[in-house]
C-alpha cells in the first residue's frame, strides 16, 4: 500500500465501516431471528440467513439490524420461520422465509415499516416463562 | 461472499497466557476443515476486560459471550455455531438468562462506559483498517486539515480532560505550555510505564487499540510543533510492544506517521524506548532522564518537563490513557466529552479491579461512579461471601478507602479527599481476611525496593517506617511507633523530591487513620484477627481431636506429638506456623488465636 492521501483514507474508512459495524452491538435498532432448528435447516434456514447478511449489507443496513439465530420455534411446518423485531412495532413471526422473502422483509419491513401480511403467523403459544 | 460470523478471540496478555492462542489456531483450522472460511472471519482482538473469566470468545451477530474458553472447545463453536447456528450453552456466561427477545447484558458491563477501551475486544489490533473503519485518524484529519494548533488545544482544554497518569493535570494547559514554550526542537513522550502492583490498564490499552496512541501523540506533535516522539514502555510488557511496533510500521506505511502526513506537509515519527521496570522511571522527570540513556532519577520541578524536558527541549509527557482519549475528543468534540464525568473531572476513568472481588478485570466508567457499584454491581461482591473491608486505590501511593465512603462519588477531588489518591487506576479489594498491618508493610517494602535513593526523605524514610511495620507484625511495636511513623510519613510528603517519596507514606498513613484499633491490637494484646501476621498466631489443638494423626504427617516441623485416638499437642517452640494443620483438619479441632 502506497502512502495515502486524505481522499484515501476517507474512501478507506468508507469501506471498511459496513463490516466493522456489524461486531458491535450497541445502537442497533432492529433485530432478524432465524429460527436455526434442524427442522429449520432442513427447509433451507442457511440460506435464507445468507440472503439476509447479503440483503443487508446492500442496502448499507448491516449496522443497524442484528441477524441472530435461534432454535426451533415450534412451527415446524412452516420453515424456515423468522422473527422480526423492530422497535415501536408488535415483533413479528414470518414463515416459509426463502431468499426472496427475506429480500422482501428488508425492503417492506425493516425500511417502509410495512407488514408483509401473507407470510405472518402467529406464536403457537404464550410464553411461559413471562407468565 | 460476505462474512455471516465473526468470532473475536481475547489476545490480552491475560487471555494469552490462559492460551488464547491455541484457541484461535484451533478455530482456525476447524473452519478449513468444516470449509467456512469464507463465512466466519476470525479475530484476535484486545482484551475484553473480564478477565476473571477468560479467555474469552465472543461470537457475533449472536453476541454470544463465551468464558473460560479452551483450545478443545474450538471444534464445538465452529461445528455447531458456525455450521449449524445453535450457541454451545455450556460455555455461555449467561446460562439462564438467554432469551431470545433481548441480547442480555452481563452486569460486569452495565455501568461501564467504553471510551479509552472503545476498540479493546471489537477490532483487530494489528489491523490498521479496523481501526480506521472506527473513525480511527478522523481526528488526525481534522488536526492535520481543518484546526490550527491553538484550536487543537482549544478543544483540548475545553474537554476538560485531566492527566490519567495520577496527578491529575489539565492536559489542555500542559499542551498549551508547550506550545508557548520556545525553541525550535519539541517531543512528545507517552509514558507507558506502568508499574503500580496489580494495575493493567495501560499495558490492555496498548495492546488493544494501539494506534489511539499513536494518532493521538501525532496530534499533539501538529498542536505545539514536534516532530519526534517517544513511547517509554516497560520491556515486560512484550506483547504491547510487539503490537505497537506492527501499528507503527502500518501506519508508515499508510502515510499517516512519517515525513508529510497525509500530504498535509507536516512530519511526526515515533520512536519506542524500552524501560528496564523501574518504579520511579513512572515519574515524569525520571523517565524522561532513562530516555536519555541516564540512570532514571527524577529532577526538581519547576522547571516542568513542558518547558524543559528531553534534552533541555519543550517536552509533553502525557500517560496512555490520557493519549487514547485524546482522537475521541477530538471527533466527538469537548462538548459531548464534558457531558460525562463530575464538574471536577470529566469523562471515564479505566481501573484494574483486583484482589479479593468476584469479577476481576479491566473496567472503565463514567467519573462520579461510586465505589458500590464499581466493587459491588459491577465487581459483584467479595469473593466466598466474605466481609468488605477496604479498597486500596492508587497502588503504593494511595491510600486505603473504607466501607463508610463506598458511596462517594469517584473523581480526582473527591479520592484525595478521602485521603488517597486517583493513582493510575489500580483498584486492589481487600476482605475481613486482610490485615492492615500486613499490606501497609507490602507496599512499603515495594518503596524500600523501588526508591532511588537521591532524596534521604524517600531512601532513609521508607526503611525506617518499613522497620517499624515489621516489629508490630511481631508483636513488638509500642505506642510510640504509631506517632513516629506519622511524624517520618510526615517529613516525607513534605519534603521528598519526587512523587514516589511524597506518596509512600500513604497506605500506611491512611490505614493508621481507619483502622487505628487493628495498629493497636496488634502492638497491646499481641493479636492479629486477619491472622495474616504469623508471628502473632498460635494453633492449638482442643478437646474435638480424635488422634487421628492427619495434622502430625502434615506437618513439616514434625512438631505435632499424640498417642494414636488420643488428643495431640504442637511444641509452640518448634511451631513455623504455616497452617498446614489448621487446614488438614477435617474436624475443626485446631483452633487458630
Amino acid at each position: 500500500m502506497a502512502k495515502m492521501s486524505l481522499e484515501d483514507l476517507r474512501k478507506m474508512r468508507e469501506a471498511t465501516q459496513q463490516q466493522i459495524k456489524k461486531r458491535e452491538t450497541d445502537g442497533k435498532t432492529a433485530q432478524i431471528i432465524v429460527g436455526m432448528g434442524t427442522c429449520g435447516i432442513a427447509a433451507g434456514a442457511k440460506a435464507t440467513l445468507d440472503a439476509f447478511v447479503k440483503e443487508l449489507d446492500e442496502k448499507g443496513m448491516g449496522g443497524e439490524v442484528v441477524i441472530r439465530q435461534t432454535g426451533c420455534m415450534g412451527l415446524c411446518n412452516n420453515e424456515p420461520t423468522v422473527e422480526v423485531v423492530v422497535p415501536g412495532m408488535p415483533s413479528i413471526i414470518y414463515g416459509g422465509v426463502n431468499a426472496a422473502v427475506a429480500k422482501g422483509i428488508v425492503e417492506k419491513h425493516l425500511m417502509k415499516k410495512e407488514l408483509l401480511n401473507d407470510r405472518i403467523i402467529d406464536r403457537p403459544a404464550v410464553d411461559l416463562l413471562k407468565k | 461472499m460476505a462474512y455471516t460470523h465473526y468470532i473475536l478471540v481475547c489476545g490480552g496478555t491475560g487471555c494469552e497466557s490462559s492460551n488464547a492462542d491455541g484457541i484461535y489456531n484451533n478455530l482456525l483450522a476447524e473452519a478449513k476443515a468444516a470449509g467456512v472460511t469464507d463465512k466466519v472471519q476470525i479475530v484476535k482482538t484486545g482484551c475484553f476486560g473480564f478477565c476473571e473469566k477468560g479467555p474469552i470468545v465472543k461470537v457475533l451477530p449472536e453476541d454470544s459471550f463465551y468464558v473460560e474458553v479452551k483450545p478443545e472447545d474450538a471444534k464445538e463453536i465452529i461445528n455447531e455455531q458456525i455450521v449449524k447456528g445453535r450457541e454451545v450453552t455450556r460455555l455461555l456466561y449467561n446460562k439462564e438468562k438467554r432469551s431470545i427477545e433481548d441480547v442480555e447484558e452481563i452486569e460486569f458491563y452495565q455501568k461501564q462506559l467504553r471510551i479509552v477501551l472503545r476498540n479493546c475486544g471489537v477490532i483487530n489490533p494489528e489491523s490498521i483498517e479496523e481501526y480506521i473503519a472506527r473513525d480511527g485518524y478522523l481526528a488526525l484529519e481534522r488536526s492535520l486539515y481543518e484546526l490550527t494548533p491553538q484550536q487543537i488545544i482549544d478543544e483540548v482544554k475545553a474537554s476538560g480532560l485531566r492527566g490519567r497518569g495520577g496527578a491529575g493535570f489539565p492536559t489542555g494547559m500542559k499542551w498549551e505550555a508547550g506550545l508557548k514554550a520556545q525553541g525550535d526542537v519539541k517531543y512528545v513522550v507517552c509514558n507507558a510505564d506502568e508499574g503500580d502492583p496489580g494495575a493493567y490498564m495501560d499495558r490492555s490499552t496498548i495492546e488493544g487499540d494501539p494506534h489511539s496512541v499513536i494518532e493521538a501523540m501525532t496530534i499533539c506533535g501538529k498542536a505545539i510543533g514536534a516532530h519526534l516522539g517517544f513511547v517509554y514502555i516497560r520491556a515486560e510488557y512484550p506483547l504491547a510492544v510487539d503490537r505497537l511496533k506492527i501499528a507503527m510500521n502500518q501506519a508508515r506505511e499508510y502515510g499517516l506517521l512519517g515525513k508529510n502526513i497525509l500530504g498535509s506537509g507536516f512530519d511526526f515519527d515515533i520512536e519506542i524506548r524500552l524501560g528496564a521496570g523501574a518504579f520511579v522511571c513512572g515519574e515524569e522527570t525520571a523517565l524522561l532522564r532513562s530516555i536519555e540513556g541516564k540512570r532514571g532519577m527524577p529532577t526538581p520541578k519547576p522547571p516542568f518537563p513542558a518547558q524543559s524536558g528531553l534534552w533541555g527541549k519543550p517536552t509533553i509527557i502525557n500517560n496512555v490513557e490520557t493519549w487514547a482519549n485524546i482522537p475521541v475528543i477530538l471527533t466527538k468534540g469537548p462538548e459531548w466529552f464534558t457531558k460525562i464525568g463530575t464538574a471536577d473531572s470529566k469523562g471515564t476513568k479505566v481501573f484494574a479491579l483486583t484482589g479479593k472481588v468476584k469479577n476481576s478485570g479491566l473496567v472503565e466508567v463514567p467519573m462520579g461512579t461510586t465505589l458500590r457499584e464499581i466493587v459491588f454491581e459491577i465487581g459483584g461482591g467479595i469473593k466466598n461471601g466474605k466481609k468488605f473491608k477496604g479498597v486500596q486505590t492508587g497502588g503504593p501511593s494511595g491510600g486505603i478507602i473504607t466501607e463508610e465512603a463506598l458511596d462517594t462519588p469517584i473523581d480526582f477531588g473527591a479520592l484525595t479527599r478521602l485521603g488517597s489518591m486517583m493513582g493510575s487506576g489500580g483498584m486492589i479489594v481487600m476482605d475481613e481476611d486482610d490485615c492492615v498491618v500486613d499490606v501497609s508493610k507490602f507496599y512499603m517494602e515495594f518503596c524500600v525496593d523501588e526508591s532511588c535513593g537521591k532524596c534521604s526523605p524517600c531512601r532513609i524514610g521508607t526503611r525506617q517506617i518499613h522497620a517499624i511495620l515489621d516489629k508490630i507484625s511481631k508483636g513488638k511495636g509500642t505506642m510510640d511507633d504509631l506517632e513516629k511513623m506519622k511524624e517520618i510519613g510526615f517529613a516525607m510528603q513534605k519534603s521528598s523530591l519526587c512523587a514516589l517519596g511524597q506518596s509512600a507514606p500513604n497506605p500506611t498513613l491512611s490505614t493508621i487513620k481507619k483502622f487505628e484499633k487493628e495498629y493497636i491490637e496488634h502492638i497491646v494484646d499481641h493479636k492479629c484477627a486477619a491472622g495474616k501476621c504469623k508471628h502473632l498466631l498460635q494453633f492449638i489443638i482442643n478437646d474435638k481431636c480424635i488422634g487421628c494423626g492427619a495434622c502430625a504427617r502434615k506437618c513439616p516441623a514434625t512438631c505435632i506429638s499424640g498417642e494414636k485416638k488420643s488428643k495431640h499437642v504442637i511444641d509452640q517452640t518448634k511451631c513455623l506456623k504455616c497452617g498446614e494443620c489448621f487446614n488438614t483438619c477435617k474436624f475443626g479441632a485446631i483452633d487458630k488465636k
